[in-house]
């Protein structure tokens, strides 16, 4: 009997402790707030700096995001070309193509004789009384090749080309890349540029609600000298600032979200009816539920790690130690 | 309660501010810290409260050697005293209420009992009924009784007051004296710094008296 009350008081006062570390959590994070509130312009200020520096990273993805998009729609033109060497016999060059038809990796594969590369040449070029004057066919059978899902797979695209090189037949394999294919190329090198921007900004954002932190932290060093004098531990001191770093970069997410989606809207229908010119079914896609939870994640991560980057050092240089 | 065996502090950029100092004091015993200006008081009691360390010698609180304290645990160590200082160091955008529970809800207290402490506190000193003024609009005598609530609050078994009757008239200084005793009746060591040499002669308490740096009377 005795046991179980002394228990369930033990409980009681578990209980207690961690209503007491919640209340002060609650307290933290809601006056810290209410100190941003309190100094309007200057969190305004900073919270503008940081939203730009976010809205910048943000919009980029989402360029990058739709860019991608749209050369996905696009059917690629990447074609191999095989040119024979030019002692390989019309029969032999058609048993070949036979063969490479074979390979379960290929689209399309188009035989183009001497004769034929003769007759596109003359049509083509404007040689074609010049031309005539040759007594033998200088061109070589080329055989043309359309892999399959040649847009994402250049490492498919490299064995494939590696491959046809075994042939004793074949002089030298050439790729021609098609416009969408650079394109393609061009999205993934900004996809790269993006992300390194998006590291720099982060860093960014991270020194200046360091910075903001520091400047409150000097403002309220009373405060937390007497925090220190009545045996408060540096987790107990730091955790409103925390909660500040937390507020700054979670507005400025939001406000960066704002600034995304306005600038979305005023840019889709322009978009939208540039595609249709080019016979394109494209909508644009904006910041899904996922992408703005994710903004919102890094945007209050790196508030407070700017935070707390500033606070162990900070915290110590007011004395008492 | 605590012990000084020993000791002697001298500032980095100054002469020594103690020299060889050793006494004891005793679990509910009361002492006026005495001397000239500059003979070392402050410096004595920010020693206790680990706020400066000393060079030499050891000092014991409760039977722990605070120059043995790791750094983590000193907030521990702080919450066993009640700072008072000439100065109050009260937080003028606070309440009285919030001022005396800051100690309170450092040490995690809950909402209720740090609500009941406040306000049996507040009572002992004479202060009912101000909870939810700010600092400055209290008179002199009065912040520095928020000043003794706040250092009292959390029931240390040691308070170290530096001059708290510094700019106070000789009534008021009566009055918080008073208090002191009050807090010594329930078993608290109390360690006043005073240049105020009226005031310690006439209670008839111990008297420690410094002379640059040095320990003359105990
Ligand atoms: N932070 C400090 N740095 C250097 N010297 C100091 C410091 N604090 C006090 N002192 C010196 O130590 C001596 C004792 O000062 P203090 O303890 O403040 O005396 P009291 O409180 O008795 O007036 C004085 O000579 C003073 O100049
Ligand atoms: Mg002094």
């Amino acid at each position: 009997m005795k046991r179980t009350a002394a228990k369930s008081q033990n409980n009681n006062q578990f209980y207690g402790q961690v209503r007491a570390y919640f209340h002060i959590h609650a307290h933290a994070l809601f006056s810290s707030l209410g100190r941003l509130v309190k100094t309007p312009f200057t969190s305004i200020m900073t919270i503008s700096v940081m939203a730009i520096a976010m809205t910048l990273a943000a919009s980029f993805y989402l360029f990058v995001d739709n860019m991608e998009k749209l050369t996905g729609n696009l059917e690629s033109t990447n074609q191999i070309s095989l040119y024979l060497k030019p002692d390989v016999s019309d029969k032999e060059s058609k048993g070949l193509a036979n063969e490479i038809r074979k390979n379960s990796s290929i689209k399309k594969v188009d035989l183009i004789s001497k004769k034929q590369a003769m007759d596109e040449f003359k049509t083509y070029s404007g040689f074609g009384d010049a031309l005539s004057i040759l007594e033998t066919n200088p061109l070589p059978i080329v055989i043309q090749i359309l892999p399959k899902n040649s847009l994402n797979d250049v490492l498919g695209i490299e064995n494939l080309m590696m491959s046809f090189a075994q042939y004793s037949q074949i002089d030298f394999v050439k790729m021609d890349m098609g416009w969408v294919n650079r394109l393609h190329s061009i999205v993934q090198l900004i996809k790269r540029s993006v992300f390194l921007l998006t590291v720099l900004l982060s860093v960014a954002v991270i020194f200046i609600t360091g910075n903001t932190i520091r400047l409150e932290l000097q403002n309220r060093r009373d405060e937390v000298l007497i925090e220190k004098l009545v045996g408060a531990t540096h987790s107990f001191i730091q955790r409103p600032f925390l909660y500040t770093g937390f507020w700054l970069g979670f507005i400025s997410g939001i406000m960066a979200w704002l600034l995304v989606t306005a600038m979305a809207l005023i840019l889709q229908n322009p978009i939208e009816r540039l595609s249709l010119l080019y016979k394109g079914s494209f909508e644009m896609s904006f910041l899904s539920f996922f992408d703005t939870a994710i903004l919102l994640f890094i945007a209050s991560f790196l508030g407070i790690l700017g935070a707390w980057g500033v606070l162990g050092y900070q915290i110590a240089q007011i004395k008492p130690k | 309660m605590l012990k000084f065996d020993h000791v002697s502090k001298r500032y980095s950029d100054g002469g020594d501010a103690l020299r060889d100092v050793s006494f004891h004091l005793k679990k509910g015993e009361i002492a006026f810290l005495t001397g000239h200006s500059g003979a070392g008081k402050s410096t004595l009691l920010k020693l206790v409260a680990i706020m400066e360390l000393c060079n030499q010698g050891h000092i014991l609180l409760d039977g722990q050697n605070l120059s043995k304290v790791k750094k983590k645990y000193i907030p521990f160590v702080r919450r066993d005293l009640g700072l008072i200082f000439q100065d109050n160091k009260l937080l003028n955008d606070r309440t009285v209420f919030d001022n005396v529970a800051l100690p309170l809800i450092v040490s995690g207290y809950r909402i209720q009992e740090v609500s009941r402490r406040v306000r049996a506190v507040l009572d002992k000193v004479g202060l009912s009924g101000k909870e939810k003024k700010f600092p400055l609009a209290l008179s002199g005598g009065e912040q520095q009784r928020v000043g003794i609530a706040r250092a009292f609050v959390n029931k240390p078994k040691l308070i170290l007051a530096d001059e708290p009757t510094g700019n106070l008239d000789p009534e008021l200084s009566k009055e918080i004296m008073g208090v002191f005793e009050q807090f010594q009746k329930v078993g608290v060591s109390v360690l006043i710094a005073s240049h105020d040499e009226n005031l310690v002669s006439k209670i008839g308490h111990r008297v420690l008296t410094l002379d640059h740096g040095q320990l003359v009377t105990s």
